[in-house]
């Protein structure tokens, strides 16, 4: 014992580093933030730790080549011993890390954290937040398999699309003219040497401030914060009201941080890996490919948005969401803290959940998306041409070949890009119907080209007898009474 | 040392032997750092000013005229004219081809207009439909529905012995279409 004590004084001689960490670890904090809402900052950071330790571990098999990505995960997967368990315990910490940062950042916004003379503290902690996402996206790329190809596709895209650089940003980040070895190269640079490198700094500072400027103390409502007084107010604070950091408030910390990480390996046990999915090989295109379970709410909203928009969309809205939340800070330096005080700040906080979430969930229906293969050459269920005109049954083997559903259910079974037909007729009246499959339009191709006139008679029959058995086809009333009328004057002037 | 400090004169006013040194000394650095820069910034660069003109674009066989029929659409594949030993299969490419008639051709880009994911075609609707965002074109490469803004990508094509060759390479983009743009037809023609 006594000889430990001496060599930790033999070397606290030379790195002179006890005192500071004592003073660090003993440092007094409000007692009322040692609760559980103050858990998601530290519970980042062990999962970050955790990513650095999974990762170097996939590091000693994978290979960051585009002929040999696919086949070195497969080896993780099937042939090195629980391979598979570091994977899913990388790509589930990936998850939980944005995740546990989202929540980090809604609980800081909520308890007013990034008030004055915490601003720097804040702003550091969005660059934490884009590079976690950073992170999450050079991921998926690394993770080179059809999904990954056809992502850098669409970031291509995007980027092509910004003004005059455009052009010359798609090359930088593919390294060349094609998606080939050289950008699974330099997104595995940015995985693994620039994002990580750029992370352990930042992360380093937003801890470093975190202590020096103290935690963020319980918002009270009604206590205000001023420049002038804040400081002093919060120091009379932790002396009055004050505990030591450690033990007294670290201990949930721990407990958290070690829950945590049970349950990314419980996931990891249950779920198992993250893919890959299909080889890379972009001659193989019977694939849909979509993004991780953070970006599908962009995935939804670049199919929602009106074409038009969405450039400008793309180009403005995300730096102005950054700047945004680098503003905020400077924007309601001052003020109430307590988020019930705040009714927009808790408003707003809620839409974007929401919104998000809205958006996430129907990315994984993809209700705009024609089913490709589900119901194409799927025969008219018998009900729907039971007691119609040989005609009208033609017309459903037209419907039928099309591949009508495709895009339009029957009976609960097709796409959902369209309108579902079932009542179709309710709806349409036989011109409305006819110049809809010719000329489509609201989103539908027109079919003017590709039906001769006999085969859209015939479908436009069999779309005229889908309406429920109360109600009856719409009709033109305009061309009744037309009608009506012309029959009226012929039997008047008849005698 | 109180006669150093008054002969030696304040750093303020004048410039010191050693301040000249450390002015000197950030300067050389500087220049270390311009002559290092350059090297480094053409590397990092190199895929931008390699393709530069179009450099990366080049006449690749796509086969015989003869495995397309007249009237009809079929996907033909090509290797990237520029291979590096890396690569695997991500140099093999897809690309559809219509023969309209006799020597006439359209060679579409495999990659939608929109974002760029494999558009596929459906024969019996007449159609390329996209997996993703659900974009649809017509037979003739125009825009039909869905979030493009305009038609598919089309590869400047030549016929030479018989063999259907495109002038191909680099990943179309919307921001950067590298071929020519296909005219929007109205739909109804």
């Amino acid at each position: 014992m006594r000889l430990i004590t001496r060599v930790g004084e033999w070397f606290d001689h030379r790195l002179q580093l006890a005192a500071p960490i004592r003073e660090a670890a003993g440092h007094p904090v409000p007692r009322n933030t040692a609760s559980w809402f103050y858990v998601f900052g530290s519970a980042a950071l062990t999962v970050f730790l955790l990513q650095l330790v999974t990762g170097i571990l996939l590091a000693l098999i994978y290979v960051p080549s585009a002929g040999e990505a696919w086949s070195s995960l497969q080896a993780l997967n099937h042939q090195v011993a629980l391979g598979w368990f570091i994977r899913a315990m990388h790509g589930w910490g990936s998850n939980f890390m944005v995740a546990i940062v989202l929540i980090h950042m809604v609980q800081v916004f909520l308890f007013g954290a990034h008030k004055y003379p915490r601003e720097l503290t804040w702003v550091v902690g969005v660059f934490l937040l884009l590079m976690t996402l950073g992170m999450a996206f050079s991921g998926q790329v690394l993770r080179f398999d059809q999904d990954a190809y056809w992502g850098l596709g669409i970031g291509a895209s995007i980027a092509s699309r910004v003004p005059i650089i455009g052009p010359f940003a798609v090359k930088l980040m593919l390294g060349g003219p094609i998606i080939a070895g050289a950008t699974l190269s330099r997104f595995f640079a940015l995985h693994v040497f620039v994002i990580p490198g750029l992370l352990i700094g930042f992360v380093c500072l937003h801890v470093l401030m975190v202590l020096k400027l103290g935690i963020n103390e319980w918002p009270m409502p009604g206590r205000i914060v001023r420049r002038a007084t804040y400081e002093a107010e919060y120091h009379a604070l932790t002396k009055k009201d004050g505990a030591p950091f450690v033990p007294y408030a670290i201990w949930k910390d721990m407990f958290f941080a070690a829950f945590i990480i049970l349950a990314i390996a419980a996931c990891a046990f249950y779920f198992g890996p993250f893919g890959p999915s299909g080889q890379p090989d972009p001659t193989i295109i019977q694939t849909a490919p979509k993004p991780d379970y953070f970006f599908l709410w962009l995935y939804a909203l670049l199919s929602l948005l009106p074409p038009a928009l969405e450039t400008p969309f793309l180009l403005i809205c995300p730096p102005l969401v950054i700047l945004g939340l680098i503003l905020l800070p400077f924007l309601s330096g001052e003020g109430e803290k307590s988020w019930k005080r705040r009714p927009i700040a808790v408003i707003t906080v809620l839409m974007i959940a929401i919104t998000l979430g809205t958006f996430t969930r129907m990315a994984q229906f993809t209700p705009w998306s024609p089913h490709m293969n589900a119901w194409s050459g799927d025969p008219v269920p018998e009900r729907y041409i039971h007691g119609t005109t040989a005609l009208a049954r033609q017309g459903a083997l037209v419907f039928q070949v099309k591949q009508c559903r495709n895009c339009h259910s029957l009976g609960n079974t097709g796409g959902q890009r369209g309108p579902t037909l079932d009542s179709v007729a309710v709806r349409l009246t036989q011109d409305q119907l006819i110049r809809q499959v010719i000329q489509g339009g609201g989103n539908m191709p027109a079919y003017g080209n590709n039906l001769s006139p006999a085969e859209t008679t015939a479908l436009v029959a069999f779309l005229e007898t889908l309406h429920p058995a109360s109600q009856g086809p719409a009709r033109d009333a305009a061309l009744d009474l037309v009608l009506s009328n012309g029959q009226v004057k012929t039997s008047g002037t008849q005698p | 040392m109180s006669t150093n400090t008054g002969t030696a004169p304040p750093a303020e006013t004048a410039l010191s032997r050693r301040g000249f040194f450390m002015k000197l000394g950030i300067l050389f650095n500087g220049f270390a750092a311009i002559v290092l820069a350059l090297p480094v910034a053409r590397f990092l660069f190199s895929s931008i000013t390699r393709g530069r003109g179009n450099g990366y674009l080049s006449w690749v066989p796509l086969g015989n005229v003869s495995n397309f029929p007249e009237g009809e659409t079929r996907m033909a594949t090509f290797r990237s004219p520029l291979v590096m030993p890396t690569d695997g299969k991500t140099v093999d490419t897809a690309c559809w081809v219509r023969r309209i008639a006799g020597d006439q051709f359209q060679v579409f880009a495999i990659n939608c207009a929109h974002l760029g994911c494999p558009v596929r075609w459906f024969q019996q609707s007449g159609l390329f439909m996209c997996p993703c965002h659900g974009g649809a074109y017509y037979r003739d490469g125009a825009r039909a529905s869905g979030p493009p803004e305009r038609g598919l990508f089309e590869y400047p094509y030549q016929i030479e012995n018989g063999v259907l060759t495109i002038d191909a390479g680099q990943l179309p983009t919307p921001g950067d279409p590298v071929a020519r743009l296909t005219s929007e037809k109205p739909p109804c023609a």
